[in-house]
């Protein structure tokens, strides 16, 4: 188990291991997809306050889920980066960045397209948006900062540096902008409530959660494999593989 | 190594960046400067509203505090950085996050708390009330503190960028969301004659993290990026 | 030379260093052993990596490949030990422009582990500067900018000096005055490495050199 891992540390191993799993992958993201889809519009029953509208938290919910375990994910990431001095861990956190903005780019379209029948305004300061927003912002940061610096191990140093200092903000944040909305808004409308959801509501957000990340796992190796592609260009095995893949 | 030599090295660091600061002085004048324009722009723009002043006073000053801390921000390490100075200090004996410390608390010094002084002046042009005076002083004295520390690390891993002044302010703006909000209400709080102790130990424990953490990772990213 | 073995031997030891820098190799295999009373001039034409090189030396930049040591330690490890015994004047030479040359040695002073008991007035006669204590350092020319730079070697007491093209813009008696400062150094038990094509009045003993070149 711990030397499966060891291997996978090397860009090469990791290669052929994302290779070998990327169809798998790709596939079962697909059907947990059609699954997901399936029970959340024609299973699910209709909500008794918000009618069939509420049935965008299948994918509002799972997306702000996701825009924060992917920043949990890029900051893990680099600090093994930046301690170990490995490089996969690197490629990883990179890969992880446009992919963490677009999940927190959906949650803010989804739940401003919510917004409308819920408040009849497209957009609200509502706690949890306006955290959503701010997270879009550290992850644009992070973007820009690593694609400002030249030198792709600086870069990828600089960024772990960041996310590092991000996580620790996140919880800050995250607390503040509650405590803020709390403070002038009054108690809002919970948009579902916090306590039991109903088994069959639940199914298919928990299936839906389960598509993300998948789609994620997906689309993340094969950005690290791109990114691998581009990177290890000068080595021998790269070289070998590319010309044993030609004749 | 003792740790006289270090006390010595760190108060060495201080007066340095304050003598240096003294002899560029406008420097230090033009964020100030900014900081009253841009408190001034808003009546202007808005309204000049006693009433609607008086609500939006904290906000503003905390914003315009924000983006004055924002312009004086890259002073701390560029100049070192493109004289060679930096390197200097990184080939020092003695630890970095100290001496990076040193540097923060002389660019508070020159940037931070000015704005505390000047403060009060803005409060009266916005009709701030008179009790949220204090609250005004107390949330500056402790926000602003985090702003340079928390800065610092911004500036520590843009300054090896041709171009790092607008991506620095992309990267640190939203670090200082949390301040903004509890220190501007804060101030509105104690407009309203209510007690403001929440809000100031929050603020409080900000400063602590930040004075712990911040010079490490503004450390580590200094060495990063000289590269 | 066995790569595997434990370094013992005191003096600053490179093994098998190399370099890249955006997919091109500047250097590889790089080694050489530099021990007291000698001095290692690094030559090359430009773009060869020179000033890479001493940085590497220094540890700000990282070795792609190989290993430095100091007295049997890992540089990265010993980091502490080992800058307490530089002395580093790389090219941007870290003299502030609007201090004087006196508060500029006196922030070097401080930074330093320790310090020789030299007065900061002798050590700024000694390279040349008598009279300009005083002034601001930007009214003084880039050569007596260097000077500056180059007085710190004499108030901090560390045995390996690191010198990036320390001739500078320096004219030639203030040449002259720099090379016996370093021969004197060098002859004194002390160790220098530096990238110029001046020449070094050291003789073979003392003195060997590595070509970035071949």
């Amino acid at each position: 188990m711990w030397s499966f891992f060891h291997r996978l540390a090397s860009p090469k191993h990791f290669y052929l291991f994302a290779n070998r799993i990327i169809p798998w992958l790709g596939w079962s993201t697909l059907i947990t997809f059609i699954i997901g889809t399936y029970l959340g519009l024609f299973v699910a029953p209709t909500d008794y306050q918000q009618g069939e509208s509420y049935r965008i938290i299948y994918i509002h919910v799972p997306a702000a889920w996701m825009s924060m375990f992917v920043y949990m994910i890029m900051a893990i990431a680099g600090g093994i980066g930046l301690i170990w001095k490995m490089k996969m861990a690197d490629i990883i956190a990179s890969s992880a960045a446009p992919l963490g903005a677009a999940f927190t780019i959906l949650a803010l379209i989804t739940g401003s397209l919510w917004g409308k029948p819920m408040w009849g305004t497209w957009w609200i300061w509502d706690a949890r948006l306006t955290s959503e927003l701010i997270l879009l912002f550290l992850y644009l940061g992070f973007i820009a900062l690593q694609s400002a610096i030249e030198d792709r191990r600086t870069a990828a140093n600089a960024c772990a540096i960041l996310a590092l200092v991000g996580v620790v903000n996140i919880p800050i944040i995250h607390y503040s902008v509650e405590w803020w909305n709390t403070l002038h808004q009054g108690p809002t409308v919970t948009r579902f409530g916090k306590s039991a959801m109903a088994t069959s509501m639940l199914i298919p957000l928990l299936t839906m959660f389960l598509a993300f990340k998948l789609y994620f796992g997906t689309t993340l190796l094969m950005r690290a494999r791109v990114e691998i592609l581009e990177r290890e260009r000068d080595t021998t095995w790269m070289k070998k593989m590319i010309m044993g893949s030609d004749k | 190594m003792t740790n006289s030599s270090l006390s010595k090295a760190f108060i060495a660091i201080i007066k340095r960046d304050l003598t240096l600061a003294l002899r560029t002085r406008s420097e230090i004048a033009n964020p100030l400067i900014f900081f009253v324009i841009i408190v001034s722009l808003f009546p202007l723009a808005v309204s000049p509203e006693p009433e609607l002043l008086k609500t939006m006073a904290p906000g503003v000053i905390w914003v315009a505090a924000l983006l004055s801390t924002m312009l004086s921000l890259d002073s701390i390490f560029r100049s070192d950085f493109e004289d060679g100075s930096l390197e200097q200090m990184l080939l020092s004996p003695h630890p970095m996050p100290i001496l990076v410390l040193g540097k923060i608390i002389a660019h508070w010094l020159v940037s931070g708390l000015p704005l505390i002084f000047l403060a009060p002046l803005l409060g009266v042009l916005l009709f701030l009330p008179y009790d949220a005076m204090p609250a005004l002083l107390a949330t500056l004295a402790l926000g602003t503190p985090v702003l340079s520390l928390v800065g610092a690390i911004g500036v520590a891993l843009t300054v090896g960028l041709r171009r790092g002044g607008v991506l620095l302010s992309l990267l640190v703006l939203p670090l200082y969301i949390p301040v903004l909000i509890f220190a501007s209400n804060a101030i509105a709080t104690a407009a309203a004659d209510m007690s403001i102790k929440g809000q100031l130990y929050f603020l409080a424990a900000m400063f602590a993290l930040a004075l712990t953490l911040a010079p490490l990772a503004t450390a580590a990213a200094l060495r990063i990026s000289l590269r | 030379m066995t790569v595997n073995s434990t370094p013992t031997s005191e003096g600053l030891e490179i093994r098998n260093l190399s370099c890249t820098r955006e997919d091109r190799t500047l250097f590889s295999g790089l080694s050489f052993h530099l021990t007291t009373g000698h001095a290692i001039q690094i030559e090359g034409p430009n773009g060869s990596g020179k000033t890479t090189l001493l940085r590497m030396l220094c540890g700000l930049r990282l070795a792609d490949k190989g290993e430095i040591y100091w007295n049997g330690c890992d540089i990265s490890e010993e980091r502490g030990a080992f800058l307490s015994n530089l002395n580093y004047i790389g090219h941007a030479h870290g003299v502030k422009g609007e201090l004087t040359p006196l508060e500029n040695l006196r922030v070097s002073q401080a930074m330093a582990a320790r310090s020789n008991s030299l007065p900061l007035d002798d050590a700024l006669e000694k390279v040349g500067l008598l009279g300009f204590e005083d002034v601001p350092s930007r009214t003084l020319s880039a050569g007596q900018r260097r000077r500056v730079a180059l007085a710190r070697l004499l108030i901090n007491p560390a045995p390996l000096w690191i010198l990036d093209e320390p001739f500078t813009a320096i004219d030639i008696q203030g040449q002259k005055q720099i090379e016996n400062m370093i021969t004197q150094h060098v002859l004194d038990g002390g160790m220098a490495i530096l990238t110029s094509h001046h020449p070094l009045d050291l003789s073979e003993d003392h003195l060997s050199r590595v070509n970035l070149a071949t």
